[in-house]
Parts: C-alpha cells; sequence; structure tokens
C-alpha cells in the first residue's frame, strides 16, 4: 500500500554536475526518489557512484544543478542560515569517516552537550544532562565514565562512529543518513550499532537512509533498496526483489562481488582493472 | 610435511603507556603457517589484531616492547633481534606487511616507480634504476597490473588500484610470509575482489610462500584463508580450520561472531544476528581467568577463579574455555531452541 504512506523526502531530476567544460562530471544524473516516512532505505553502488555526492546535496551541504527536493510534500528550503537549521533539526548525518567528523579542538562531552542543547535541554540541570549523556553512550555499548573529559582522537575509530550514533540518540531527527555507517566498526558491534538503529527508528518513527556498498547490509536493514550506478538509479525495489532476484547486469555483478558463505565465491569473474573511482 | 614458514611461541608483548602502565596487547600467542598456506586472523577491533602483526615482524618500536617468546621465520629466530636491525635485513625479505591504510601508505609527492626504487634501494643500494624498472615492470605485469602506473602519481589512481600498487610492492623482495592487515576494509566489493584476487595470485606465481590475512570480516576470511584464529582481548581463543570455526565454533565468542555474519543470501533477513552485549575488558589490568566471561552467556563462576588455557583436540583444532567439547555443545544446543 504505497499511498498510504506518507512520503517523507523526495526528489525529482535531481542533478549534480562538477566542472565545467572538458572536465565536467556529472556526480548525480536525474535521479527521482521517495523515501516514506518510517522506511529504511538503502542506496548501494560502487565508490564512485555518486551516493556520496546525493547524501550532500540531500543534507544540503552542497547545492543542486537541477532538480528539487521535497520534505514532507513541501520544496526544501534553506535559503538563509535560520532556515537551514531548522532543515538540519530533522535531518541528521552518520558519515563514514569519524575520524574527520569531530571538530578536534572539542572534548567529547562538548559534542553530546551540543546536541541536547540543540534540541532545548539549554537550561537542564547538570546533573540532568551528565545523566542523558551517560544514557546516550550506554544504548551505543560506550562508557561514559572512560570517555568524559577526553578528545576525540583518543577514541578507536569504531568508539567514534559510536559516538556518532549517540549524538543522534540524543537529536532524534526524523531522518537519519547514515553514509557508509558500519565501514568503520567491526562485525560483532555492527550487529549491536543496527540493532538500536532500528529500535530508535521503531521508537520515534525516524527514516533511515543508508548509504553503503555492503549489500548484505543493505539487504539485511532496509526495506527498499536503490541500487546506484554512474549518478543514476539503475534499479529499485523491495529488498528481497532487488537483492535476491536482481534484474539488471550491474545488480547481479555487484552482488555476485560478494563473499558468501554458503555459495561458491567466483573469483574467475573479476574485471581487470577499472578506471578512475 | 611441509615446511613451516612462520612459527610464533608464547610470543607475549606490550605497550608501555606515558603513564608507566603495561598493556599486554597480545598475550601468550602461539601460531604455525605452513608453505602455501593462508592464516586467517579475526576478532573485533582493539583485540590486538594489529599488534600482532607488528610483533610479528619484530617491529618494536615505542611505544611497543616485546616481553617473551619466539619468532621463527623460517628456521631463524628474529626475536632477540634489535628492531632497526630488523627493518634492514627481515622486513621486505623475509617478511612483508601491507599497512590497514595502504592508501596513504604512498608518498603523494613521488612517482610509484621512486617508491619503490626508495624501497629497493634499501636493500640492495648497487642496482640502478634501469634494473630496478624492469623489476617492476615485469613484477607488476605478472600481477596483472599496467606497466604505466609507475609513472604515475598516487593521486591519479583509484582506491583498488593504490591498494594493489602497495601489495605490488610490498612483495617486489619476494618476502616468505606477507601480512596483509585489512587490506580490502576501505573498498567497494568489485575492488576488494581484485585485491582478493591479486593475493591469491602472489601465491601461486611464487611472490610468498604464505600468507597471514588480517580482517574483522568473517565471510571474507572464509574465502580467503585455510586456517582461522579468532582473537579476544589479546589472546587466541579459537583455532581450526576455516570450515570448522565458521560453521562449528566452539567458543562463546567465536559462536558470538559467527551469528553476526551478514551475507546476501536468502534466509538472512528471517535469522536475527546475534550481538555480543557488553564490551571488551580493559587490557590494562585483564580480569583474571576467563577474558571473555563477563560477556559470556554460559559463565559459571569457575571461570573467572582460575586461569583457563588452551584445550588442544585433534589437528590442529584448540580452543581457550574451561567448558568441555561436549558440554559447549550441549550449552549451544539448548540456546538454540
Amino acid at each position: 500500500m504505497p499511498d498510504k504512506r506518507k512520503v517523507c523526502l523526495s526528489g525529482s531530476g535531481l542533478t549534480k554536475v562538477f566542472g565545467f567544460g572538458r572536465q565536467k562530471t556529472v556526480a548525480v544524473d536525474h535521479v527521482d526518489f521517495s523515501f516514506y516516512e518510517g522506511e529504511v532505505v538503502s542506496i548501494v553502488g560502487e565508490s564512485g557512484s555518486g551516493k556520496t555526492t546525493l547524501a550532500k546535496m540531500l543534507l544540503g551541504l552542497i547545492g543542486t544543478t537541477e532538480g528539487e527536493v521535497y520534505f514532507q510534500g513541501k520544496k526544501r528550503d534553506i535559503s538563509t542560515q535560520k532556515k537551514r537549521l531548522e532543515y538540519w533539526r530533522n535531518i541528521q548525518a552518520i558519515f563514514q569517516d569519524p575520524f574527520s567528523s569531530y571538530n578536534i579542538f572539542h572534548k567529547i562531552d562538548a559534542v553530546l552537550l551540543d546536541c541536547i542543547n540543540m534540541r532545548g535541554g539549554r537550561k537542564l540541570p547538570h546533573a540532568k544532562k551528565a545523566e542523558m549523556m551517560a544514557h546516550a553512550c550506554s544504548f551505543v555499548n560506550l562508557k561514559f565514565e572512560e570517555l568524559t573529559n577526553k578528545y576525540p582522537f583518543e577514541l578507536s575509530g569504531g568508539q567514534q562512529q559510536r559516538l556518532m550514533i549517540a549524538r543522534i540518540f540524543l537529536l532524534k531527527p526524523k531522518i537519519l543518513l547514515a553514509d557508509e555507517p558500519t565501514s568503520m566498526i567491526d562485525a560483532c558491534s555492527r550487529a549491536t550499532i543496527l540493532d538500536m538503529l532500528m529500535q530508535l527508528r521503531d521508537e520515534i518513527g525516524m527514516t533511515i537512509i543508508f548509504i553503503t556498498h555492503d549489500i548484505g547490509l543493505a539487504y539485511y536493514v532496509s526495506d527498499s533498496v536503490y541500487i546506484m550506478e554512474r549518478g543514476r538509479f539503475v534499479e529499485h525495489g523491495s529488498a528481497d526483489d532487488v537483492i535476491l532476484r536482481p534484474k539488471g547486469a550491474y545488480t547481479k555483478r555487484l552482488i555476485d562481488d560478494v563473499p558468501k558463505i554458503y555459495e561458491e565465491w567466483d573469483l574467475s569473474t573479476v574485471l581487470p582493472y577499472k578506471h578512475g573511482g | 610435511m611441509s615446511n613451516v614458514m612462520l612459527e610464533v611461541k608464547d610470543l607475549t608483548t606490550k605497550y608501555i603507556t606515558r603513564f608507566q602502565e603495561d598493556i599486554y596487547a597480545v598475550d601468550h600467542v602461539s601460531l604455525k603457517v605452513e608453505e602455501g598456506k593462508t592464516l586467517g586472523i579475526s576478532g573485533e577491533s582493539g583485540c590486538g589484531k594489529s599488534t600482532l602483526a607488528l610483533s610479528l615482524m619484530g617491529y618494536y618500536f615505542p611505544p611497543l616492547h616485546y616481553t617473551c617468546g619466539e619468532i621463527i621465520i623460517d628456521g631463524c629466530n628474529i626475536s632477540g633481534m634489535d628492531p632497526d636491525d630488523v627493518r634492514k635485513s627481515i622486513l621486505g625479505t623475509e617478511i612483508s606487511y601491507i599497512p590497514q591504510s595502504a592508501m596513504n601508505a604512498l608518498n603523494p609527492t613521488q612517482k610509484v616507480i621512486h617508491f619503490i626504487e626508495d624501497v629497493i634501494q634499501a636493500h640492495d643500494p648497487y642496482q640502478t634504476k634501469e634494473e630496478i624498472y624492469e623489476l617492476a615492470r615485469g613484477c607488476f605485469e605478472s600481477l596483472g597490473l599496467p606497466a604505466s602506473v609507475l609513472q604515475q602519481y598516487p593521486v591519479e589512481l583509484s582506491g583498488g588500484m593504490k591498494q594493489r600498487t602497495v601489495i605490488a610492492t610490498s612483495v617486489i623482495l619476494f618476502p616468505k610470509v606477507l601480512i596483509a592487515d585489512e587490506p580490502s576494509s576501505a573498498l567497494d566489493v568489485t575492488s576488494q575482489k581484485m585485491v582478493i584476487k591479486m593475493l591469491k595470485n602472489l601465491m601461486e606465481n611464487g611472490f610468498i610462500k604464505s600468507l597471514i590475512f588480517i580482517t574483522h570480516e568473517l565471510p571474507l576470511l572464509y574465502n580467503v584463508a585455510d586456517d582461522i584464529m579468532v582473537m579476544y582481548a589479546g589472546q587466541i581463543v579459537e583455532k581450526g580450520t576455516a570450515k570448522e570455526v565458521v560453521f562449528d565454533p566452539l567458543h562463546p565468542y567465536a559462536k558470538g561472531l559467527m551469528g553476526s555474519i551478514i551475507v546476501p543470501e536468502e534466509g538472512l533477513r528471517e535469522c536475527k544476528l546475534t550481538a555480543i552485549p557488553g564490551v571488551p575488558p580493559n587490557l590494562k589490568n585483564p580480569p583474571f581467568g576467563c577474558r571473555f566471561a563477563e560477556r559470556c552467556r554460559y559463565a559459571r563462576p569457575e571461570c573467572t577463579a582460575f586461569s583457563v588455557g588452551m584445550r588442544d583436540l585433534e589437528r590442529g583444532r584448540a580452543y581457550r574455555c574451561i567448558l568441555s567439547e561436549k558440554e559447549l555443545r550441549d550449552a549451544y544446543r539448548r540456546g538454540g531452541q
């Protein structure tokens, strides 16, 4: 029943072109999509297929060359800084590289306090804030006592990424855009984190957009999957349809390339080498 | 009986922090790699996988310090050697290493060929540039890389190409053992497959004699490695062939890890991933007895009362738990219902 669900974020003819003349690169090429409320969507593609550019456009971090983004049925307006902040209260992101996601001069406490303040908790007593921070940390399997008064670079990559998710836990946005969220996390805590994100979605009806090259992950978490090749969506549909019964040649190749444990992993189908990327 | 390329007995290494605390990141690790075999090492982040890799190479620069144990590479014991000597005479020729962030291993201001010249001249200063170029070209071509890469700067290469260039450079002196530390975790599936294929080719083409592959991605490890070791908090908790460890894990931690595998195959969405609750212990003062006890579903009071050794089963299978094989299997069967 696709009509019953409310569209949360949609786009039509979204395009991004970098450079001009000879160096013109079309990173995202007229993509149309509609993500529904409370849905988990995955955008899957190789590196260089324009996934991250699309994410940045959705976040409003870079401008669009062509096309429009619609947020909750209305045209997105981020023309002024105030409107932009309001938009960011609704959409938050986790990026692939946690090392460059933090301000290295701010302690971890400050990172989390910022989130509490942004949700209108500026006037709360300090003990309450500390409790909220500890709760958020324990939600992502971190110990707040070990983190407090430390700088982000003192943590491992996995811990930093989990701290990112603790931020989301405090912020409770409408849309979470997760750009390769678990690429730096080991398999064991990945399961925990995915469960947490799902739990978070059930609690506050958050829409999660996963941007990933891990097809197993996309299959496990998402309701619908979009496959991206060279800036275009080449296939989309429910996760079962796309991953188990792929139609396009590109999707098939992508799925073949994932190491599997129950089926033979065929190494002979590898391309000699790839240009660009 | 094939040749043992690398043998490690009871290796223990520690980090000394600036507060003079000792952190035993590798604790009594023993392993053996035979000629033509690939050993896989897995475990969660912070369990000492990368430290083990550095220790195996004898790369003891502060804060990492050697404590005890033996490292024997093809019959030559390097355990007591000075790290500077190790760097000159062992690294590259006997044992070689692909770092975790191989993307950053190349010098951005040098062409690839100049980087390779540096590597070779560090070991043999009398080789001429022409000789090196011929050697590098032959090496790259037999590994399926175009020779034009040699004249390019690292920024001109894609991530997968950079990674494969680093691999080709690391084997250019024909080391006996190659340690690959997460060589493909930053790449997408297509480039990952190319890198893995190349690593497999290395052994077939006689560039290396054995491979140690470190990764936390179990489906990948299962496809690459002959034997798998699972590490937890600096110790080895399970050892066995790839098939045994993936499909029939004995140690509760290994069992938990196998429950978190994600592969795009039918039936994945129905079975729920099992996550292991809690966090690994702090290695500054690890708990006495079994280090996994506080996160273990099957823990008993005895677990933390005695120190737990490896239990050796037949054919090199071993695990570190106080429960016997039968008790563990019974517990899993009950837990699965």
